[in-house]
């Protein structure tokens, strides 16, 4: 993984000297709240409805053992001894003092790290695919290109006070688990005839309470210019961006208001001002950012197919979170595992100081030191030998990391809620949990298959529930909470948003109205069919029928 | 009287800003001034006509092609920060650097505060009318607290991947 030289070490050390004394004139009284708020914002600092609540950058959510053991030692000396992995890849804690927010970033620094831009009107931190690096469908590794927009955006002085906040993705491989076309900016990369690396540009994707997938800008991209082109897209936005209503404010807007094609052209009419400029990258710069994620060192290895076949036969346990919980690896021998952070009565995402280190632990001895925490809210261990998987499987059921639901129903994608956050008009967690209890029989889970079940408490859509195959949405009815379910999202590749389903549904009637759902997709599937696939042959109708039903 | 930040020193203010509803009654022949935009769109040639020195000001929405062509008449160039948090006259302050060469006083004003001083002063800003209520000597501090940035801007036109040893 990029390991700071004594530039990053000391952009982020002045950092912290820089926020530390923030928050002591914000405290003294020197710094109003208002003129404090962009300040802790940029910092990854809310003021949440019990406490603050920090946002811990992890830069396309790639961290060393070390820096896993920080999160641990964070969550148990500053916050209630647990952490929650966010669906940016970030680490999020939920109980920190406002006083203690400088001392622990001097703590995140000693182990290169920081919380720059994890929030407020900015470049957040850019994501990626969980399996970069080791995914067999990648057409290159997407992480030296996250590298260098970090750096790039990192306190990109003309940026640091944009209409809204913004937000890139990149993928490089051929399914898209980066979910680039509902960002502000996607990329994905692509090779032209010539066998030249570029970047499709997808611009204008965004869920929140206008959710758009993105358009292609431009199809090919160089990859040397890809500096100069987001400059120049950054610039448009910054520029001419809708300031007057925070609801209209992402660049989705602007590009809706001015169409794909004249957005694209204002773009091109800047990019030429600064194409080949001293923005453009070198070989020699992505090789040095590049050689920080060659492959570990691998063991040449052979495939384990026959003894890992055996071990199935022999405990059904291993063979179902083998089916669900690990990936294919590029190379023979390995797989790459996730940990399963959705146990049933575990808010998702949610990790412990313990598990904390005992992933780092995991990490060290059967991954090279590394993990990612993914999207999803799971982390994975992405480099293990197939011959180490039962053993590794024995130790991931200790900690309480083996539920072998990935991809599945109960693999919820769940933002905090009403339970932390302020924005919130509904609790997401206990519906999360009232849908895993439902749904607690395996085998039916296993038949139901892939099922991307995205739940928000509220419109901001931290739940991303707008692209779920199943998307549910707290909303407030009269002070009172209810949840509007909607149908036939998808974050992949030709993403989609999903159907409102019709009139929301009481907290107690969540599990109930999920199940109907699921029985209309197993009348209704042909073999093999995901529920995607069923949704998108039959549309909303039988679904609707259903549901709703039985309230008349 | 009010003290402004000018190349990294506290000094004393001489320039006048005039209102955005002024008018050029009444106006001095000597002093110097920094006119609205629309001030200077209804009567350049009388503002050029004048003995005092001339700048212009914008407001965030207004777009600085508008006098990219009319560049040599302003000493001042003063952007308007409705909000600290309206970044648009960033880009117009960088534009103005890079694109258009603006070789004279770009000044900050309106809504400036401390903690934004230094990401204005690396898009080109080189004059800060810090708000009233604030202390611009303490300001100064601002200039210091980082020693390495990433990215090209105007005050830094090589990236750090371009400058790295």
């Amino acid at each position: 993984m990029y390991v700071y030289d004594e530039y990053d070490q000391r952009i982020v050390e002045d950092r912290v000297k820089q926020f530390r004394d923030q928050t002591r004139r914000y405290l003294a009284g020197e710094l109003s709240g208002e003129e404090f708020r962009p300040l802790r914002l940029q910092n990854g600092l809310y003021i949440q409805r019990f406490a603050p609540m920090l946002r811990v950058a992890v830069p396309y959510g790639l961290m060393s053992s070390a820096q896993v053991r920080m999160m641990a030692k964070i969550a148990r000396d500053y916050d209630k001894g647990y952490a929650h992995i966010s669906t940016r890849q970030n680490v999020q804690f939920n109980w920190p003092d406002l006083e203690d927010v400088p001392d622990i970033l001097a703590e995140l620094a000693t182990v290169q790290m920081h919380a720059i831009q994890t929030s407020g009107n900015c470049i957040r931190n850019t994501t990626t695919d969980q399996f970069a690096g080791v995914a067999k469908d990648e057409l290159i590794d997407p992480r030296p290109w996250c590298e260098i927009i970090r750096q790039w955006s990192t306190f990109h002085p003309e940026f640091t006070h944009l209409p809204r906040k913004f937000k890139i993705a990149v993928n490089g491989a051929v399914s898209d688990r980066a979910a680039i076309e509902v960002h502000d900016i996607g990329l994905e990369a692509v090779q032209n005839a010539a066998g030249e690396l570029g970047f499709r540009v997808s611009v204008g994707g965004g869920l929140g309470r206008t959710p758009i997938v993105g358009s292609f800008i431009n199809e090919f991209l160089p990859w040397q210019h890809l500096i100069s082109y987001l400059d120049a897209i950054l610039r448009v936005y910054n520029r001419y961006g809708r300031r007057d209503n925070k609801y209209k404010a992402r660049i989705k807007i602007l590009v809706k208001a001015l169409t794909p094609e004249v957005f694209a052209e204002r773009v091109d009419a800047e990019w030429a001002h600064l194409k080949d400029g001293p923005t453009t990258l070198t070989e020699a710069e992505v090789a040095r950012v590049a050689a920080h994620f060659i492959d570990p060192a691998y063991a040449a290895l052979a495939d384990q197919d026959a003894a890992l076949a055996q071990l199935d036969a022999e405990h059904p346990g291993f063979a179902r979170w083998r089916q669900r919980n690990t990936f294919a690896h590029k190379r023979p021998g390995y797989v790459a595992v996730t940990l399963s952070l959705k146990p049933t009565g575990v808010a998702p995402g949610d990790v412990t100081d313990k598990q904390l280190d005992a992933i780092a632990d995991l990490a060290d001895r059967y991954s090279f030191g590394e993990v990612r925490n993914s999207h999803n809210q799971n982390i994975i261990l992405a480099d293990v030998e197939q011959a180490q998987l039962f053993t590794l499987w024995g130790e991931l059921r200790e900690n309480g990391f083996a539920t072998p639901n990935v991809g599945l129903l109960t693999d919820i994608i769940c933002c905090p809620g009403g339970d932390f956050c302020s924005l919130a008009n509904a609790k997401s967690i206990p519906i999360a949990e009232a849908i895993q209890r439902r749904f607690d029989d395996l085998d039916y889970l296993f038949d139901i298959g892939n099922i991307d079940l995205n739940i928000s408490g509220c419109m901001n859509a931290c739940g991303h529930h707008h692209v779920g195959h199943i998307g549910i949405l707290g909303v407030d009815k009269k002070g009172q909470e209810f949840y509007q379910v909607s149908l036939g999202g998808s974050a992949g590749r030709d993403a989609s948003l999903a159907q409102i389903l019709g009139p929301s549904f009481a907290e107690a009637d969540m599990a109930d109205v999920i199940d109907k759902i699921i029985k209309v997709y197993v009348e209704q599937r042909t073999d093999e069919e995901s529920f995607l696939d069923t949704f998108r042959r039959v549309g909303v109708d039988p679904f609707k029928e259903r549901v709703y039903a039985a309230n008349h | 009287m009010q003290r402004i930040i000018k190349n990294g020193q506290v000094l004393d203010e001489t320039w006048h800003l005039l209102p955005k509803d002024a008018t050029l009654d009444g106006i001095s022949n000597c002093d110097d001034l920094i006119v609205p935009l629309a001030l200077w769109r209804e009567h350049a040639h009388a503002l050029k006509a004048r003995d005092g020195g001339l700048g212009v000001w914008l407001e965030a929405g207004e777009e600085i092609e508008e006098i990219a062509d009319q560049l040599d008449n302003f000493q001042v160039i003063a952007l308007n920060f409705p909000a600290f948090t309206d970044g648009r006259h960033c880009s117009s302050a960088y534009l103005l650097r890079t694109r258009y060469g603006y070789k004279g006083e770009v000044r900050a004003i309106g809504d400036v505060l401390r903690d934004q001083l230094l990401s204005y002063q690396r898009v080109g800003f080189d004059a800060f009318a810090l708000r009233a209520d604030k202390d611009p000597l303490d300001a100064l501090k601002a200039f210091e607290e980082f020693s390495e940035v990433y990215q090209a801007s105007a005050d830094q036109p090589q990236p750090l991947f371009r400058r790295r040893a």
